[in-house]
This record gives C-alpha cells, sequence and structure tokens, in this order.
C-alpha cells in the first residue's frame, strides 16, 4: 500500500474541506477501500476519515421517511428497532452482509458510493426509491446509479444521508455467493404504501442493479407466488462469470422474487 | 509519521505511525502484541480480530490512526489477572477447539463479543457469528462446543453473582 497522509475530522465542514484537496479520498468503514489500497488500485494522497463524525451517524424517523445517516454501519441499522418496525427488509439486508466484523464497519455511505454490482444496499435504495442526501444535494436512487461501481458523485463529494420511503412490506432475499458473502442474485422487494410492488435485482445485471418492470407489473396487479411463474425473466444483460451464467442468474431473479412474495404474505 | 494513543488491554500506550500502518501492524510491529495473527490480509479470515471500543473488527482492515484516542482489546487481554486462561480460552482447551491454533486468536475474540451480545446463542446463531473466521484445521464443530460452553459458563457465573 503507498502512504498517504490521514486526517480525522470531527465535523463535516472540515472534511469536505480537506476533501477539496488534490488526490484526497472520503474513507468510510473501509471494508472496501482498504483492500483497493493494498492492492494499490488507489493512491490517494490524503485520505479523509469520516468515521469521527458523529452527525453522519444515526437512524431516525420523519415522517413517512426513515433516514439513515451516511456513516451509519451495517450493524447499527441491523440492530435497530426503528428499521425493523419501518422497513424489516434493511435488517434482513444488514445483518446479511459479509460477517460481524465488517458489519461493525462498513457504512450505507461507502455501500452506495462503491456501487459493487454484487453489493446489497444498492437494491434496496432502488427497489424503495430512496433518496441519497449529500453535502451538495439530493439524487433520486434512479439517478445515481450508473453501471459497475459508478455514481453520479462529484469528486469530495460526502453521502451524508440516505432517506428511505417507509413501505407497507418489504423484504430482502440473498443468494449468496459462499466465498466473498456478496450476493450471486439477490431480490429486494418492496410493497408500497399505494399498493405498487416494486422489485429491485442486485449480483444478477451486467451493468449492476436494476429494477425488472415485468415482475413489478404482474406483481402489482396480482400479489402471489404464482404471478412470478407467468413472468419470463430474460438471461440478456445478466452478468456471467465463473459463478454463474446469465441463464442461472435469471433464473435465480425469478426464485428470490417467489421466495420474497412468500416472505411477506 | 505521527505519534498515535489508545488504550490497549487496559493500559495507556503510544507509538508511531504512518498514515497507511494497519492496526494489526501497530499492534505487533510498535507494541509487539503478536498474539494477534495475520492470516489473508484480505479481511476473509478472521485471524486479526480485535475489539475497538467494544467492537470486534478486523485489524487488518482498520487504520491504526482511526483508533488513536480509542480503545483496543486483544487476545493479550483475554486471560484473567493472575495469568490464567480466560473463560473462552480455557474453553477451547477443554473442548479441543484448536489444532495449529493460528485462527484461534480471532475466534476467541469474535465469541467474546457474540457472547456480549447474546449471550445465549443457538448453534445456528454461533456459526453464522462466526462466519468471518476461518479455520483450516479443525472442522469448526469443537469451536462450536466451545462457544457454547463457554456461553454456559458465563451464563452460570452470571448467575452465582445475582
Ligand atoms: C469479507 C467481506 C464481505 C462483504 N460482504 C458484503 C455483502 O455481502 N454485501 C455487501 O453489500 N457488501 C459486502 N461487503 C462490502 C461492505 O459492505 C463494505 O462496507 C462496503 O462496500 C463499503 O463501505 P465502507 O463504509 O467500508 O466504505 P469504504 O471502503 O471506506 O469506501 C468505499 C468507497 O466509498 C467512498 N465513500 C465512503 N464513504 C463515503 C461517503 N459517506 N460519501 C461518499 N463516498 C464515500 C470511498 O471513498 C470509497 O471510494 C463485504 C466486504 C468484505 C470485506
Ligand atoms: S488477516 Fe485480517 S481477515 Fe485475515
Ligand atoms: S486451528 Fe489451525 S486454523 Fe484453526
Amino acid at each position: 500500500m503507498y502512504n498517504f497522509d490521514f486526517t480525522r475530522p470531527t465535523d463535516l465542514s472540515a472534511a469536505v474541506d480537506a476533501l477539496r484537496g488534490d488526490g484526497a479520498q472520503a474513507l468510510g468503514g473501509g471494508q472496501t477501500l482498504i483492500p483497493v489500497l493494498k492492492q494499490r488500485l488507489a493512491a490517494p494522497t490524503t485520505l479523509v476519515d469520516l468515521s469521527g463524525i458523529d452527525s453522519l451517524k444515526g437512524i431516525r424517523r420523519m415522517g413517512d421517511m426513515l433516514v439513515i445517516g451516511g456513516g451509519t454501519t451495517h450493524g447499527a441499522v441491523a440492530a435497530s428497532g426503528d428499521v425493523a418496525a419501518a422497513i424489516p427488509g434493511l435488517v434482513q439486508l444488514t445483518s446479511k452482509i459479509g460477517d460481524p466484523q465488517v458489519r461493525n464497519r462498513g457504512t450505507i455511505g461507502g455501500s452506495l458510493a462503491n456501487n459493487d454490482p454484487a453489493a446489497c444496499y444498492p437494491a434496496a435504495a432502488l427497489a424503495l426509491g430512496a433518496t441519497i442526501e449529500t453535502n451538495q444535494r439530493e439524487i433520486a436512487a434512479e439517478d445515481f446509479f450508473q453501471g459497475l461501481y459508478a455514481t453520479c458523485l462529484e469528486d469530495g463529494e460526502v453521502i451524508t444521508a440516505v432517506k428511505f420511503p417507509i413501505p407497507a412490506a418489504s423484504t430482502y432475499q440473498k443468494f449468496e455467493q459462499p466465498a466473498s458473502r456478496f450476493s450471486l442474485t439477490s431480490v429486494f422487494l418492496a410493497k408500497m404504501q399505494d399498493g405498487s410492488v416494486r422489485v429491485g435485482v442486485t449480483g444478477a445485471g451486467a451493468d449492476g442493479v436494476f429494477r425488472h418492470e415485468g415482475l413489478e407489473q404482474a406483481l402489482s396487479s396480482d400479489f402471489s407466488a404464482s404471478a412470478v411463474d407467468g413472468v419470463s425473466v430474460s438471461a440478456e444483460g445478466m452478468s456471467n462469470d465463473l459463478h454463474a451464467t446469465p441463464e442461472y442468474r435469471a433464473n435465480l431473479v425469478k426464485v428470490m422474487t417467489k421466495r420474497a412474495v412468500e416472505a411477506v404474505t | 509519521m505521527a505519534t498515535i494513543s489508545m488504550t490497549v488491554n487496559g493500559k495507556q500506550v503510544s507509538g508511531e505511525a504512518q498514515g497507511n500502518t494497519l492496526l494489526v501492524e501497530f499492534l505487533r510491529q510498535e507494541l509487539k502484541l503478536t498474539g494477534t495473527h495475520v492470516g489473508c490480509d484480505t479481511s476473509q479470515c478472521g485471524a486479526c480480530v480485535v475489539h475497538v471500543n467494544g467492537e470486534s473488527v478486523k485489524s487488518c482492515s482498520v487504520f491504526a490512526s482511526a483508533c488513536d484516542g480509542g480503545s483496543v482489546t486483544t487476545i493479550e487481554g483475554m486471560a484473567n489477572d493472575d495469568g490464567t486462561l480466560g473463560v473462552i480460552q480455557q474453553a477451547f482447551q477443554n473442548e479441543h477447539g484448536l489444532q495449529c491454533g493460528f485462527c484461534t486468536p480471532g475466534m476467541v475474540m469474535s465469541i467474546a463479543d457474540m457472547l456480549k451480545n447474546n449471550p445465549q446463542p443457538t448453534e445456528a446463531e454461533i456459526r453464522e457469528g462466526l462466519k468471518g473466521n476461518i479455520c483450516r484445521c479443525t472442522g469448526y464443530h469443537n469451536i462450536v462446543k466451545a462457544a457454547q460452553s463457554a456461553a454456559a459458563t458465563l451464563a452460570g457465573a452470571a448467575q452465582a453473582a445475582e
């Protein structure tokens, strides 16, 4: 790992200032960035550790929204009674990320900013229609994710919070790749307050996270596992690697969606 | 280089760290606490698990400077004050929960954190809780037994104290 300066500001404005410097990069929980630095795939000159900023941490309910601070760890979300009451799918999702030690460090902001095609949070953000709040603006999830490891975040922009609309029901069904512990193909299903159903899929798409319109339409008019049978999920656009073929992933999308429907009915 | 300070196993310590010094490097090389092991250095194996501010973390995936001013517990802090094995360590010996012992420090630290949050875990919860710890020798059965036996001993001690 190349060396860099390390700073750990305690308030957001100091962090944003530090991130304006040339070659500065934010550090969340480091559970992705530290392995990347070890492989010398990134070479920041300054690392700005966000973990000392209390205002980025925490979970609160604001009317019909659940707001999770950008520096909140997966472990804190998994253990939160407020999250369990409002969006149980987020407890299922976070309690299955990696292992307890990864969850004690990794953060929602880091996970979304990284947009790993096999990461879990992007499926929830997209399915629930979350709003990603940064130090500069608010971004709708559908505009935020821009393909593999790509987002619309600008250099030095910090995710300060994520606002999730509270759905009528939600669940996350993860099919794990046992070696990496990431998703091979997983589905976040949300039944919104207006009755519409939204299906976010991660791990499967060659371009990263996506919503499946066919499944959403079928389930919005008939919320049953058998409605899933009638939908054809194409292997086109699914990723292909040594763990699974596109056809296998396409089939998993249906299997995991069925399990999701069964889990909330 | 910067001087950083932290409480390690109850003692105030300070030492030199670069920006990129990992916590495990600081513990092993600067403080000579070599009980914490490096198995993979890629966040996979859990041999390096320690507690930072009361939570288990992989010390190969945390920077030392991020722990400046914090409190760290390592396997060296798990023995009793008189030097005899702590409850979880003793359970590993009783249940033959180790063979080569390389993974054991991380296993003990993960189990300690698990039992703090969930004093009476089921077998499934123990296996789930040890997902970040890889053992190449034991096949895990006796590690799970050690965790169960430590949970029972700690529960007994808690009851006796009431
Ligand atoms: C063994 C293992 C298993 C894992 N399993 C899973 C899994 O099953 N599912 C899953 O989803 N993930 C998994 N992960 C990844 C984990 O969830 C990471 O925590 C996450 O991807 C990155 O979050 P972080 O806070 O650690 O970010 P970091 O690693 O610190 O940063 C990642 C990127 O985000 C940027 N960043 C960090 N915070 C912010 C912020 N607030 N605003 C803007 N940019 C920011 C950084 O500059 C960097 O580019 C696993 C990781 C490991 C090591
Ligand atoms: S050495 Fe840290 S997880 Fe393997
Ligand atoms: S006892 Fe040898 S690796 Fe676990």
